[in-house]
């Protein structure tokens, strides 16, 4: 189990890294998107995986029985999950206002901010 | 004992939230500043309470160390809140000056206090996961305050600086995913037994350089710091002076904290490595900024060039060294966010930051030229201002460990600081205006360069002050270091401290 997920977390970032290479912001996004994707199944994957059973207390007791699933890289993936949305949304609306004002998604066309000087002597 | 912890974050965010209900009216600003002030009260009482005792940690929601969430100050932690709060202090005057109405009804002042909030927020916590929540709570204000009021120019900068911080802190998130796995804790003082006695000490080392990439992209150091020079000479002049201020320095922070208590397994590896990336970062900087033309391009690049020296503080890994790169962060700030007051200021009187655009303003401005004279040999490192002891320190611990190289990579950039800084000097202040105005400080309504000089005052004579007392500071830096390298002391008080 953990093999397979270490295979696509490998396959998620070799394709978010294609993707982030390219010129294009939106297909930069989008490579962003995955790698924080495979970065949340690291972390998963980080607290060992122990198959059908739930970190759950019994009634009565205070703490669970036996052997469970680790649930605290289940607690942090949810926060970075809450996050990654928030700033990719974010970061949607900056490239889609950034489209509206310099009418371009071509990262080497966007020299607004710093200009090709002409040499000057 | 844990209010006192909490009250430094506590206090901004809750100026945030009374600033963004207010954001329509003139009592949103008045508001934003009586946090600020409100802040730098409690930091202080922070700073007292580490004074007396030496390391004060406070357990969350009384889950006990390392399972729950550790607030931690020690001298570093301190210091850096304190000032934190008078940077906050001291923008939030300079906004009053500059930030226009349409624009604090977007919920400028809210921003900034979450702003404040984060970076306090990364310097009190004691758990990496705790951490990057704070990293992100200052990025994302940090986006939108990098953008706001919009424009081409900003929107391209925007992109930019987003775009790189993104990939920066996912590299962080896995490094922490990575250690947790191999660990399986998060608490920082907890971490550095557990980091020690781990098995697999090369893939400790693996983790080590993702941390590092992951700061050194925040503190933008060699070769990670394109996204600096890119965005920060764009938005308003009062968030170029915070972000200027104080984000790089999360980076440098971060990069201390974790360098000098967790991975310290094999310094001969990764202590080498920040020495070259220190020693390049001096350099590409200041060359750099021999290139510029612009105000706050220049100054934008002399911020990558002096981030080189408290790397370097940090990679030497002496007691000397690590004195002089906490001295150092605690100079930088307030001279680099004060150079960024004045470059906005001479804008209101000259019209541009364009040095070829610009000039006269020794002649009509005298006062301003003079307050700009401090910060800027402050930065070049001029006796006997505040740089002067920063480099000093530096300096002497290359020297006592017999590294020639180090030293004088280091006196070059100083040298080479002064060009730049003779190079504004000579364009913004001595040559005639190109137009043949006179930029008087008449250009510029009396309550701008009211708000606008009250903080310039304000950070320039603590520069002197620094420069000509610099005993307290020094012998603060000492304890500091010292506490970074024999963290004994934050070991237990972390450990030990019950909810």
């Amino acid at each position: 189990m953990e093999a397979l997920t270490a295979i696509v977390i490998g396959v998620l970032t070799a394709a978010s890294v294609y993707l982030m290479l390219a010129r294009n912001f939106m297909r930069f996004l989008f490579g962003l998107i995955l790698l924080s994707n495979a970065v949340n199944l690291t972390i998963f994957a980080s607290g060992r995986m122990t198959k059908g059973a739930p970190a759950l207390v019994p009634y009565g007791e205070d703490a669970p029985l036996g052997v469970v699933g680790n649930a605290l890289p289940q607690a942090l993936v949810l926060t970075a999950i809450v996050i990654g949305f928030g700033l990719l949304a974010f970061t949607l609306a900056l490239a889609f206002e950034g489209y509206r004002r310099m009418n371009t998604v071509d990262t080497d066309e966007m020299r607004f901010a710093e200009p090709k000087e002409e040499v000057t002597k | 004992m844990s209010w006192v912890l909490v009250m430094p974050i506590a206090v901004p965010f809750a100026t945030a939230v009374v600033a963004y209900l207010a954001r329509n009216y003139p009592a949103g600003r008045w508001i934003s500043l009586a946090g600020s002030a409100l802040s730098l009260v409690v930091s202080a009482v922070l700073m007292v309470a580490v004074l007396n005792e030496g390391v004060v940690a406070a357990q969350m929601s009384n889950w006990n160390a390392p399972f729950g969430i550790t607030l931690v100050a020690d001298y570093l932690s301190a210091v850096m809140v304190v000032i934190t709060a008078i940077t906050g202090l001291a923008t939030a005057i300079y906004a009053l000056g500059e930030i226009p109405e349409e624009t604090e009804s977007l919920g400028f002042y809210a921003l900034f206090q979450v702003l404040i909030a984060g970076v306090t927020g990364a310097f009190l916590t004691g758990d990496l996961f705790n951490l990057y929540v704070w990293f992100e709570v200052m990025l994302i204000a940090s986006f939108s305050l990098l953008v706001i009021g919009g424009g081409k120019e900003r929107l391209d900068a925007g992109i930019k600086y987003v775009a790189l911080n993104l990939v920066s802190t996912l590299v962080f998130l896995s490094g922490i995913g990575l250690l947790y796995g191999v660990t399986g804790t998060l608490n920082m003082a907890d971490l550095r037994e557990a980091v020690a006695n781990a098995e697999n000490q090369g893939l400790i080392t693996v983790i080590a350089m993702m941390f590092m990439v992951g700061f050194g992209v925040k503190a933008a150091v060699f070769p990670l710091f394109f996204w600096l020079p890119a965005s920060y000479h764009t938005p308003y002049f009062t968030i170029s002076a915070v972000f200027a201020g104080l984000l790089t320095k999360v980076g440098v922070y971060a990069l201390m904290r974790m360098f000098t208590l967790v991975f310290v397994g094999d310094v001969g590896f990764t202590h080498e490595i920040l020495i070259w990336v220190s020693l390049l970062t001096m350099f590409t900087g200041v060359i750099g900024a021999a290139a510029q033309s612009d105000f706050r391009k220049i100054l934008s690049f002399h911020i990558i060039s002096q981030i080189g020296y408290m790397t370097l503080g940090l990679a030497l890994f002496t007691p000397l060294a690590l004195m002089g790169g906490v001295f150092y962060l605690v100079h930088h700030i307030i001279v680099k966010a004060n150079l960024f007051f004045v470059a906005g200021l001479a804008k209101q009187y000259a019209g541009s930051t364009d040095l070829n655009r610009i000039g006269g303003l020794y002649k009509s401005a005298p006062l301003l030229a003079a307050l700009f004279i401090i910060p800027a040999f402050s930065l070049a490192g001029f006796p006997p201002l505040s740089g002067f002891w920063a480099k000093y320190l530096i300096v002497k611990a290359a020297l006592e460990i017999d590294a020639w190289f180090i030293a004088f990579v280091s006196l070059l950039v100083g040298l080479l600081t002064i060009f730049s800084m003779t190079k504004i000097w000579g364009m913004a202040f001595w040559k005639p205006h190109p137009d043949g105005i006179d930029p008087t400080p008449d250009r510029a309504p009396a309550r701008v360069t009211r708000a606008m000089m009250i903080p310039i005052i304000g950070l320039a004579s603590m520069t002197i002050v620094i420069g000509f007392y610099p005993e307290p500071f020094v012998q603060f830096a000492r304890t500091a270091a010292e506490q970074l390298l024999d963290p004994t002391d934050y070991v237990t008080t972390v450990l030990g401290v019950q909810p």
